[in-house]
């Protein structure tokens, strides 16, 4: 199959890839950009622990193309730290035990960042609602919602 | 022991976690080997047929395609052995790597494809075709048993277990109740899905296998013995692992296939499955019939149970061969007083994917069972749900408990345990009576509400023997080095935890290692929760050894005695001597390394290795409350509430504890009301995606209280531990029944799991009509 030149802009750093148009987006971060945090739990946008943001809009990654993603502004787990300086909903994420495997936490990490920047005083029901859209096998879920509840009143505080 | 250095029983936060949140875990799909190829296997679409033949060359001609190997091109590689040993009977049941004559589920390995690419490997798996005669499929372990293979049954094996005097027990009895109680198939179903990654170092004549789980060591041996190896010459790694659950881990067909083509193309082969895959070929569990009988005196009393039950196995037994349905007989009579019993169970093959162990397994089924025994007689003898329970439980004076049973090949001796005293906790905490009152006066209302409750006692911590090592290098950071495995339950925050404890140190600065088969020889791994209570304890006495050492040589140097000595922060003190000279750790690990003058005689290092070695498992036991909701409309239940009290005898760490509570909850909600492998009549599955196989979310999740008792502390080990592991989910189907019954106001209604809406408007549409009798 002809492979196409892309150019990804991930976190801000410019990936220029060659990638089959069937490669989707995730498998074109882990496999060509080495982004391997953004995890692939059904490949068929159910699981939600590809979840990446697009252009400012949650996105999953195992249903999109890399090739609809040339020239787009993309951020993944790898991008949410300054530094050594975690985000607040990773260290929320650490401190509440919103984790045990790990595995579904880049998609949740990545759904709740968008979430707070789009609705910073999204009311609990709507941000169940929304944190309902990824599964988690490990915690119960109640952990990840007083994460994600902690890091909102921290992140307003900071505004 | 130290001051300031109490860290078993706190929350702290986990070591593990910062690789997690930032994107830097390393899970097995994250990792390549130079020049690696892909496997892509090729699976029956048939649930039970002869293969006549298989065609590859379009396969094989595709560019990018090494190689396509059925099974003749593997004649070396025998079937997949039993974990625990050679098992007669059911030697010629056992799953070959890649189908040889017969296939005998939709999803069982047939060919596998090489290719330098994953993409590729794929399109060239869809090119191999596999041509057959289709035979008559069982899909049902209650059916008549066919034949697996000429003159052998599909009835592997009958499992028995039992004591005293089931029969006059009968004869004699007040009452008899009987139930047909069925539990479906479902399972553990992680967010990772599997993966291997076989490497041949030919260099060294070393075969690696990358993405081990759960079992390393144990697999180790297996495989080496598979693949004719010394275990000098065969390695497991365990990098991340995304949810365990008994299902990972375990070995299956693709990790053997992975290490054969690595021997084969003397290089690294990576698998990575996919979803539907996991759903067709990863381990189910679960599914059971049981039809039961209790005998009765007036006042509920048990004076015998006989159960006979068909345990649905799928295509072939697995590595647990028929661990599940022995369990299931040892574990079934629970917390209760019990005079005679007998257990029989049909384990029996059908058309389906393989089972094995499910997180609880033998008692999230049992629990079930067992409790809805319980509320039947409370029904029949007109007594409250929560007295015949108290009637018949085993009180905290008659402990140490045992019974002639056996569970995982171990007489059932339950170590301590106060079951009514958590019992009234937990009642105390839901005010019982008040909501019984409150749910009263809602259904006068017309709404369709009910509380429902269910006591287990789980098993933990089964041994022998587990060992670690414990190493303090010269800047103070230590290394712990286990044979146990992490699936994400915090293991290294736990080992640390206790190993910090011992030495007087950060947690943070403890570094544990687990699951590397090339670190240490011999390792339990993590299942059946045993990784806390063996895991931690060997530990413990490693890290006791490398304290009484830092003691000793510290009080020499200091000119002290030991016993005037503490480890506070990493620092040697005397206790009485404020602001006295001190000496660190990692000094007197310079003090001993081989070539130290002031090392006068001892052995070199600040290192030690200990042991713990135990006869019997431990006991946590707990129960469960559940109070519901139905729509009567759409036969959806909705859980409004839910409290589970369990005794762990000690927490190392209660946020971790609480975590594992917490989601083994939500995984048995799912097994109660939403997960459920089916099959239509041909044998076709017909749940292989998330949108027909249904993980629970946020939204089905209810309040949950949970109570952590430390009430009975083992007493097999020193530290006093019980497991955590399978707590959460251990009665969840059982407690949610009983709250459904109550809802409906018709004890006895709910007979299988899950009950899903539309099971639940049948019962509810037939008690309307009639056609359910009141």
């Amino acid at each position: 199959m002809t492979k196409q030149d892309i150019s990804l802009y991930v976190n801000g750093r410019r990936y220029d890839i060659r990638v089959e148009p069937r490669k989707t987006l995730a498998d074109a971060l882990r496999d060509d950009c080495n982004l391997t945090g953004t995890h692939l739990g059904c490949e068929h946008g159910v699981c939600g622990a590809c979840t990446i943001i697009v252009d400012g809009e949650t996105v999953r990654s195992c249903l999109m193309f890399a090739v609809q993603a040339d020239g787009r502004t993309l951020r993944t787990v790898e991008g949410l730290a300054k530094g050594n300086e975690l985000h607040p909903l990773q260290s929320a994420f650490i401190e509440h035990h919103a984790l045990q495997c790990g595995y579904c936490t880049p998609g949740f990490l990545m759904l709740a960042t968008g979430v707070l920047e789009r609705d910073p005083d999204i009311a609990d029901d709507e941000l169940r609602d929304i944190l309902s859209s990824n599964l988690c096998r490990c915690t119960g879920y109640e952990n990840i919602v007083k994460a994600v509840r902690a890091a909102a009143e921290q992140m307003k505080a900071a505004r | 022991m130290t001051r300031d250095n109490n860290l078993i029983g706190q929350s702290l936060t986990r070591i593990e976690d910062l690789p997690l949140v930032t994107g830097k875990g390393r899970f097995v799909g994250d990792m390549s080997f130079p020049h690696q190829l892909h496997m892509r296997i090729v699976r029956s679409s048939h649930a039970h047929a002869r293969i006549l033949s298989i065609s590859v060359e379009a396969a094989l001609a595709l560019p990018g395609v090494r190689a396509v190997w059925t099974a003749q091109d593997i004649p070396e590689i025998g079937p997949i052995d039993f974990r625990e040993g050679k098992i007669e009977k059911l030697e010629p049941y056992r799953q070959p790597v890649l189908a040889r004559d017969m296939l005998r589920y939709v999803g069982e390995p047939v060919a596998a494809v090489f290719a330098t690419d994953a993409y590729i490997a794929e399109d060239a798996a869809d090119l191999v075709t596999i041509e057959v005669e289709e035979l008559p499929v069982i899909i049902a372990a209650d059916a008549t048993p066919g034949e697996f293979a000429p003159g052998l049954s599909t009835e592997a094996a009958i499992v028995t277990q039992g004591f005293g005097d089931v029969e006059s027990a009968f004869a004699s009895a007040h009452a008899v109740v009987e139930l047909d109680l069925s539990v479906g198939r479902h399972s553990g179903v992680p967010l990772e899905t599997r993966g291997a990654i076989g490497r041949y170092d030919t260099a060294r004549d070393v075969l690696e296998l990358h993405g081990a789980a759960k079992v390393p060591h144990k697999n180790r041996e297996s495989l080496a013995r598979l693949f004719g190896r010394s275990t000098a010459a065969l390695h497991l790694f365990e990098v991340h692992v995304g949810g365990g659950f008994g299902v990972r881990g375990e070995i299956y067909p693709e990790d053997i296939l992975v290490l054969a083509a690595a021997l084969r193309f003397e290089g690294a082969v990576k698998w990575i499955e996919d979803r539907r895959e996991h759903l067709i070929a990863t381990n189910h569990s679960r599914q059971q019939r049981h039809k039961i009988r209790a005998a009765v005196d007036a006042e509920g009393t048990l004076l015998a149970i006989d159960n006979e039950f068909w345990h649905d196995q799928g295509a072939y037994p697995r590595t647990h061969a028929m661990r599940v349905a022995e369990t299931t007989c040892g574990i079934l009579p629970g917390p209760y007083h019990l005079g005679a019993y007998k257990a029989t169970g049909h384990y029996r093959l059908t058309n389906k994917t393989p089972a094995a162990t499910y997180r609880a397994p033998g008692r999230y089924e049992t629990n079930f069972i067992r409790e809805r025994l319980l509320d039947a007689i409370a029904e029949r003898l007109e007594i409250s749900r929560v007295d015949v329970r108290r009637r018949n439980l085993i009180r905290s004076d008659e402990m140490p408990y045992a019974r002639p049973l056996s569970v995982l090949e171990d007489d059932v001796s339950y170590d301590s345990g106060d079951y009514e005293g958590l019992l009234d906790k937990s009642l105390a905490l839901i005010g019982w009576d008040d909501l019984q009152r409150e749910l009263a006066e809602r259904r006068a209302k017309g709404e369709c509400v009910g509380a429902g409750l269910a006591l287990f006692v789980e098993k933990s911590g089964l041994g022998p023997s587990d060992g670690a090592k414990v190493n303090v290098d010269t800047t103070g950071e230590i290394e712990v080095i286990t044979g146990g495995a992490s699936v994400g339950q915090g293991f290294e925050t736990v080992m640390a935890q206790v190993c910090a404890q011992a030495l007087g140190s950060d947690y943070r600065r403890v570094r544990v290692v687990h699951g590397q088969t090339n670190r240490i020889e011999y390792g339990i791994g993590a299942h059946a929760s045993r990784a806390t209570v063996m895991t931690a304890n060997a530990v413990h006495a490693a890290a006791t050894k490398v304290r009484e050492k830092a003691l000793a040589v510290a009080a020499e140097l200091l000119q002290s005695d030991p016993a005037a000595l503490d480890i506070v922060n990493g620092e040697v003190i005397q206790r009485d001597r404020e602001g006295g000279p001190s000496i660190s750790l990692g000094q007197i690990a310079h003090h001993l390394r081989p070539s130290s003058p002031t090392r006068r005689g001892s052995d070199p290092g600040l290192s030690a290795e200990g042991w713990f070695d135990t006869a019997h498992q431990t006991y946590p036991y707990g129960n469960q409350i559940a109070v519901v909701r139905i729509d009567r409309e759409t036969g959806a239940v909705i859980v409004e509430r839910y409290v589970i009290a369990y005794d762990i005898g000690r927490a190392i760490n209660p946020m971790l504890v609480r975590g594992q509570i917490l989601g083994g909850f939500v995984q048995g909600l799912g097994g109660a009301l939403y997960e459920e492998f089916l099959y239509d009549e041909r044998g076709e599955p017909l749940c292989v995606t998330f949108a027909d196989y249904l993980l629970p979310t946020l939204s089905e999740v209810p309040p949950v209280d949970v109570i952590i008792a430390e009430d009975a502390p083992s007493t097999r080990n020193p530290l006093g531990i019980k497991g955590a592991g399978e707590s959460g989910i251990a009665a969840v189907g059982a407690a949610i029944a009983s709250a459904i019954d109550d809802a409906l106001g018709h004890p006895g209604a709910i007979t299988s799991l899950p009950v899903t809406p539309q099971r639940l408007k049948r019962i509810i549409d037939g008690l309307k009509s009639g056609s359910i009798p009141r």
